[in-house]
């Protein structure tokens, strides 16, 4: 009946995928075990947002509430949002400080330490003899689900699974090297913004991975006569294949405009002129030209420098068309303020309101609306070959780093999903 | 409590009743005049205003910078087709000094896509300064702070 041919996921490198894996359920709860519960680490938040005892942020690993703790010893802890007791959610605010280091769940208060651990549980020997818990009632069987916790110059990322490798193994030396990059001076958080989009969270990992819709989709750079597709770039993967950086450089010397007309999309040639060129002014502040890095880690952060905007980009997965982006927005902790305004001035580009970025939010919901009942029918991503690279130079003209993504997914999704993969008959 | 002035009361509250039915006509060439040129127009979520954090989506300090997002609008992006709808309260005059006056007002804003769904699509308040001249108010900051801090795919068109 099916005319494709079935292979095993783990050897297929994908340049075809099932539609069903955006809308369907059960692909999703897997994914919640094998690649959010999974031999990953997810990330969870910054440092710098909870600089000192007691401070806390909610956060989450896939759709899983986790809270993210500085301990008394300055040590991070995550812990699962739900209480031992009857699985209510125990911290109920964003962030904050909890001084006590205390949290005590409202239902029937049992109370936990800043590690999770339950440290107090009220009438536990009943009163006046009566009622209570069995005498072999042990507190520390009912703790909270706790995460291994890591962090990398400044990221915290968090694991459920004891066989997970260091996060650094995980990360590798070349998205170390990228991250050593950004963090390369203390940073300051500026702020968050919210985005919540009806799609799938691999439409928006693709999108992050996808130098290729570059300058097609995101005509505000040729609007204004600002942008040329032929900038040096460059794309590198991690030995994995599902974390990517991608660059693009200052263009050195100068700048030739009626290169344009040779590269012309939609809109290429650019007769409008900004009013006010501070949005996009730049300065550079690492050791290199980057004016654009985009470094994607599996399986839920975005880390980016554009022009001088710093973020990291959470992906929270809420159900199969529901993905909520978490952007934190972070400068340097030296900025003056005038930097900072400079900062926010940039920052125009990028976010739920970003001249540049704006239109990822929309193509990821049009996939997923696209996608519906297609179940059987297949993506095709084979934009400059079919393998995976770990170093390429795309030129906008490349989606190495979106197969990249499917091979990783596809190894630990394992057989879960291989009968969602197909190799297209030659 | 002071019962602010009449006069500036009605230039504030038509300044407002203008700006949301010139936004939700779509005549957004036209939005930027509600401004002087040294302006500052931000749009940011209460939950940075709250926590003493600056990083808003929107951040225009000159009236040029709303020229260009009303260009880029028009011809760089891409987002939903939608209506807008802005439900804006008498504002509460906060302050005057000269010619400056201080207000604020609640909004909400609706968005019809091409579904036809209306959905309550942003709800906040404006915390705004206003120049008084010759009988007409202009905007010289407007920072709309918005409770929905979750914003529904993306934020195209002002607040």
């Amino acid at each position: 009946m099916n005319s494709h041919v079935r292979v095993e996921a783990q050897r297929s490198i994908p340049t075809a995928i099932d539609y069903k894996v955006y809308h369907d359920p059960e692909i999703f709860a897997a994914e919640q075990s094998n690649v959010f519960k999974g031999r990953t680490w997810c990330y969870l938040g910054l440092e710098a947002e909870i600089p000192n005892a007691g401070d806390f942020r909610t956060s989450h690993v896939g759709e899983t509430p986790v809270v993210l703790v500085r301990g008394q010893e300055d040590k991070v802890f995550a812990w699962v949002n739900r209480c031992a007791h009857k699985g209510a959610t125990v911290c109920r605010s964003l962030r904050g400080n909890q001084a006590d280091g205390a949290f005590v769940c409202v239902y029937h208060q049992w109370a936990y330490d800043s590690e999770g651990t339950l440290v107090g549980v009220p009438f536990r020997r009943g009163m006046k003899g009566v009622g209570g818990y069995d005498k072999d009632f042990n507190p520390a069987n009912h703790s909270l689900e706790k995460l291994r916790v890591e962090s990398y110059k400044g990221m915290i990322f968090g694991t459920f699974s004891s066989e997970m490798e260091a996060l650094e193994d995980f990360l590798g030396p070349v998205m170390r090297k990228y991250i050593d990059r950004v963090f390369h001076r203390p940073i300051k958080v500026l702020g968050y913004a919210r985005q919540y989009m009806s799609g799938n969270w691999k439409l928006y990992s693709e999108n992050s991975r996808d130098s290729y819709h570059g300058a097609l989709l995101h005509l505000f750079y040729p609007t204004f006569g600002i942008y040329r597709q032929s900038q040096d770039s460059s794309g590198e993967l991690a030995e994995q294949g599902f974390h990517n950086v991608f660059t693009v450089s200052k263009p050195k010397g100068d700048i030739d405009y009626t290169s344009f007309g040779d590269e012309a999309n939609r809109e290429m040639q650019g007769a409008t002129k900004l009013q006010d060129e501070r949005l996009l002014q730049f300065r550079p502040e690492i050791d290199d030209d980057v004016g654009l890095h985009i470094q994607s880690l599996f399986p839920n952060v975005v880390l980016q420098q554009i022009q001088n905007t710093l973020a990291t980009r959470q992906i929270v997965t809420h159900g199969p068309d529901k993905t909520e982006l978490v952007w934190t927005y972070f400068g340097y902790a030296d900025d003056n303020e005038e930097t900072t305004r400079h900062r926010l001035r940039n920052l125009n580009l990028v976010g739920p309101s970003g001249l540049i970025s704006m239109e990822d939010g929309e193509a990821v919901e049009l996939c997923q609306q696209g996608t519906i009942g297609a179940e059987g029918k297949y993506n095709f991503i084979e934009m400059g070959g079919d393998d995976v690279r770990e170093y390429y130079a795309p030129m906008g003209m490349d989606e190495n780093a979106v197969r990249g993504f499917w091979k990783g997914y596809l190894e630990l999704m394992g057989d879960a999903l291989s009968s969602s993969t197909v190799e297209r008959p030659a | 409590m002071t019962i602010a002035d009449p006069v500036l009361q009605g230039l504030v509250d038509s300044l407002n009743a203008a700006y949301g039915l010139c936004l939700d006509d779509g005549r957004l060439e036209e939005w930027p005049e509600f401004f002087v040129e040294d302006c500052l127009y931000q749009v940011i979520a209460r939950e940075n205003v709250d926590n003493g954090l600056p990083a808003a989506v929107m951040y225009c300090d000159s009236k040029g910078m709303l020229v260009d997002r009303v260009v880029a609008l028009r011809h760089a992006n891409v987002f939903p087709e939608h209506f807008s709808r802005h439900l804006i309260s008498r504002a509460v005059v906060t302050g005057s000094d000269g010619n400056t006056v201080t207000a604020e007002a609640s909004y909400a804003v609706l968005q019809t896509r091409n579904d036809g769904e209306t959905r309550i699509y942003n709800a906040g308040k404006y915390v705004d300064r206003f120049l008084i001249t010759d009988g007409t108010a202009k905007l010289v900051s407007r920072t709309c702070v918005y409770d929905t801090h979750r914003i529904a795919t993306l934020l195209a068109t002002p607040i």
